[in-house]
């Protein structure tokens, strides 16, 4: 059993924990849940020697344990996987899997054929299948995910953190990592599981606990309670969990804002499809769908074979972001660490760093005094949880750094946004929020474009939805037809597909 | 629990500068060569009593201006995670460049520099093109660009240096206000700097490419042009080196500034600036530059050997950038 009692952590100005004591038993999967920036990831890094706590202890089996990196949180047989993953991407998965720990033959050489096979064992043990040779560059997330599973559970694990493991997946692969978590829990091992996903919580876990504002305000079996009182444990109210009502507007006839008439970039069909001024276009699709890389061909990030747009009736040539940005059109990353954040900066600098040309004062200067106003005014906004926007971004919580970019695409004054997964990494209740703002912005008149794999998120707010299937647009659905059944019958290549 | 309320910005807090924020001063990287520079400065003004004369702190200050200006365009390029191996050869470039120009042309004093800074820039834009036109890495790039300056130089004065008449040593040898020209020339250039990086946006997307070149791009940030516009910038500051060097020694010399790179690098580091870009200030590299000539100037005066001087800046810029490391943020 492993026990953590009394851990506080403080962080300047913060106090990111305070008195938390909760247990975790072999062979259970322990659910920790609270609002963006309630101290779950921070209570997992005290648990595996990242973050040294303040006060507090842990205690394995009875006996007190001080991990002072994750190495040694690794001998303990405590294992976490951050929920940015740490691997090296030109290593293939066997490489990455015993990366410091390799299997030598007895001359002192590495001894591959038995990593291999020991990789290939836990491989089917787990029940998931990929190629081991392959860079794990080229792996698709969920497998990229099983990498670090395995590498994680491979040596002595009794223990096994996952932050926030499904934030990047789609619902087929969440389901596979319940498998393989099932599976863990039949070796005995036990799981911390952290997740905004509520239903997946009462999929998965035996034993839920809430943190709200670094405080533990509650542990009980699953069972104890249903999904609205957990929320109203979490934002100590109740919320509601509902999509704001979508507004019955009329089916425009009107000149698109967007028109997309031909986009072609390597290994897609010629797509083509429209962005109307007011509406929420919703884009759906499984892992590989060629979401994400229309959307950067679109807006010239990546190469293109094929393009033909027009920006309200206008032909546009969209060469590079910096001219989409410049003719309005703004895109919101799905991979905030990766091209999102500026990890050096300020939250401020974050924010306004793509409209400085909007803080400038009349010589051309940055105006601190705009900036700070702006930064201020996005962070009231989208409730960034801070004491200070001078602070350093990677400082924020993870749902908060998402808040953050999110505000950055408000700030450019756009007339067509489009967000890549916006709402990964972020808690129910701002959730509900983003979404009373998205349609806010729709009302404004902006084309909105949200890329998203959260069905329920699809379906709660957009007015109209593609969906996606190996680079082509497999259907356009809009009013009843926006459901689930549909969206997965066309994304997974039903009815002619 | 926030100790302060939540999602609620303190208003009155200084805007400091956008990168280093929030840290007081102590947990900035430079700090350390700050102390090390006030330590040195003390150790050796009571050793010896030359030291702290107002004269020797002049030619100090006269003796790091050309490793400073060009550290000012290697802050730029390092910001960007990039580097510029070439600037010793632009300074050389410069030098005969200008030298030809005044002595073998005719041309007045202020169009043969004015030409010799215009050289560096071709220089730099041409590292820059291939950095980021054809994505070579910087340190390739730059390295080829170390030999073909050079080479013209040596080319056009065949090896040898070219004098010029005294009359053109002024910029480099006389005093306004009692302040050596290349002092004043250096402080000009860092100022010149310092509104560029932190009070123009353009600045801002110096960093940002350095600080994550992918969220750059995708944030409307042309990063092919600042990266060109750094190495030009690099080039100009290299140029601008040249043309005091060769006022001060009244001559062209093909064969000078060898390893300057290396030690405008090292003013850079010791300043705080990231090697891998996004994080520095360009403050730090003036601390850095001056760190660096005074260390040289005392272990002269106290005798040391130049074989042991350079044990010594060795020591000195690894325990800076050991420091600088164990301070980095989100370390415990
Ligand atoms: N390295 C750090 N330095 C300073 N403050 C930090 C640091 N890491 C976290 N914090 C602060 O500690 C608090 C808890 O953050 P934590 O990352 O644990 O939240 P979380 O519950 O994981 O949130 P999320 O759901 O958004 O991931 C936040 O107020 C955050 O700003
Ligand atoms: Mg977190």
């Amino acid at each position: 059993m492993l026990e953590m009692k009394h851990i506080t952590k403080r962080f300047p100005g913060v106090l990111a924990l305070s008195d938390i004591s909760l247990t975790l038993e072999r062979g259970r999967v322990h659910a920790v849940v609270g609002e963006n920036g309630a101290g779950k990831s921070t209570l997992m890094k005290v648990l595996s020697g990242v973050y040294k706590a303040d006060d507090g202890e842990i205690l394995i089996d009875s006996k007190p344990v001080q991990p002072t990196n994750t190495r040694e949180s690794q001998k303990l047989g405590i294992n976490i996987i951050f929920q940015e993953f740490s691997l090296v991407p030109y290593l293939n998965a066997y490489e990455n899997i015993f990366l410091g720990r390799e299997i030598r033959s007895p001359l002192g050489l590495l001894d591959r054929r038995s990593m291999r096979h020991k990789a290939r064992e836990a491989l089917d043990s787990l029940n998931v299948h990929f190629p081991l040779d392959r860079a794990v560059a080229d792996l698709t997330v969920a497998e990229q995910q099983s990498v670090e599973i395995i590498k994680a559970t491979i040596f002595k694990c009794d223990y096994l953190v996952l932050d926030e493991p499904t934030a990047t997946l789609t619902p087929r692969e969440v389901e596979k990592l319940f498998e393989v978590i099932n599976r863990l829990k039949s070796r005995d091992v036990g799981c911390f599981f952290i997740s905004h996903h509520l239903d997946e919580i009462y999929q998965i876990a035996d034993t839920v606990s809430v943190l709200r504002d670094g405080a533990h305000v509650f542990t009980g079996p699953i069972g104890s309670c249903n999904q609205d009182e957990l929320i109203a444990k979490m934002v100590g109210r109740s919320v509601t969990q509902a999509f704001p009502p979508k507004r019955r507007r009329p089916v425009t006839d009107a000149a698109p804002l967007l028109d997309v008439r031909k986009l072609k970039f390597h290994g897609s069909d010629r797509l083509s499809f429209q962005i109307r001024k007011g509406e929420i276009l919703g884009v759906a699709g499984l892992v590989g769908a060629g979401r994400t890389e229309s959307f950067l061909a679109l807006i010239g990030k990546d190469p293109t074979e094929e393009k033909e747009v027009y920006l309200n009736g206008k032909p546009i040539a969209l060469r590079s972001p910096h001219e989409a940005l410049a003719s309005g059109i703004g895109y919101l990353p799905e991979d905030r660490k990766k091209s999102g954040l500026f990890l050096p900066f300020s939250i401020r600098s974050n924010i306004v760093i793509s409209s400085l040309g909007r803080v400038k004062d009349r010589f051309g200067f940055v105006s601190a005094r705009k900036e700070r106003e702006t930064s201020g005014r996005y962070i009231d906004r989208m409730r960034i949880r801070t004491t200070s926007d001078l602070k350093t971004v990677s400082e924020l919580s993870g749902g908060n750094q998402q808040k953050a970019i999110i505000a950055r695409s408000l700030a450019t004054d756009c007339q067509l946004l489009i967000f890549d997964e916006p709402t990964r990494g972020i808690d129910v209740g701002a959730k509900a929020e983003i979404y009373v703002m998205l349609q806010e912005l729709a009302e404004q008149g902006l084309g909105i474009v949200v890329i998203s794999s959260d069905l329920p998120e699809v379906i709660g707010v957009c007015d109209r939805v593609l969906v996606m299937r190996y680079g082509s647009i497999r259907a356009e659905l809009t009013g009843p037809d926006i459901n689930s059944e549909k969206i997965m019958l066309y994304a997974s290549g039903g009815e002619n597909g | 629990m926030v100790e302060a309320a939540t999602h609620h910005v303190d208003k009155n807090i200084k805007n400091i500068d956008f990168v280093d924020i929030g840290k007081s001063i102590v947990a900035r990287p430079e700090f350390f060569s700050f102390i090390a520079l006030v330590i040195l400065v003390v150790a050796t003004s009571f050793s010896n009593e030359n030291f702290l004369t107002v004269d020797n702190l002049m030619n100090i200050t006269r003796q790091v201006s050309i490793t400073a200006i060009i550290a000012v365009g290697m802050t730029f390029v390092i910001l960007t995670g990039g580097i510029d191996l070439s600037v010793g050869a632009i300074v050389a470039l410069s030098s005969t460049v200008m030298a030809g120009m005044i002595t073998n042309m005719g041309f007045p004093f202020w169009l043969a520099s004015s030409l010799a800074v215009v050289a560096g820039m071709l220089v730099g834009l041409t590292s820059g093109v291939f950095i980021a036109r054809f994505a070579l890495p910087p340190i390739i790039v730059t390295l080829a660009m170390m030999e073909i300056p050079r080479g013209m130089g040596l080319l056009y004065t065949n090896g040898y240096p070219l004098p010029i008449d005294r009359v053109f040593g002024y910029l480099g040898r006389e005093y306004v206000l009692g302040i050596p020209i290349p002092t004043l020339m250096m402080l000009a250039v860092f100022a010149v700097a310092y509104v560029i990086l932190n009070r123009l946006p353009i600045g801002r997307y110096v960093y940002a490419v350095g600080g994550n070149e992918d969220a750059a791009i995708l944030s409307g940030i042309r990063t092919g042009r600042i990266k060109l516009m750094v190495y030009a910038i690099s080039g100009v500051t290299a140029g601008i080196a040249g043309v005091i060097q060769t006022s001060r020694l009244l001559s062209g010399q093909p064969n000078s500034a060898i390893g300057m790179e290396l030690d405008a690098i090292a003013a850079v580091v010791l300043g705080g600036t990231s090697i891998a870009g996004g994080r520095g200030h360009i403050f730090g590299t003036l601390i850095g530059a001056l760190l660096l000539g005074v260390l040289n100037n005392s272990l002269n005066m106290i005798g040391l050997s130049p074989y042991s001087q350079r044990i010594v800046k060795g020591v000195i810029l690894l325990i800076a950038v050991l420091f600088g490391f164990l301070r980095k943020p989100n370390r415990k």
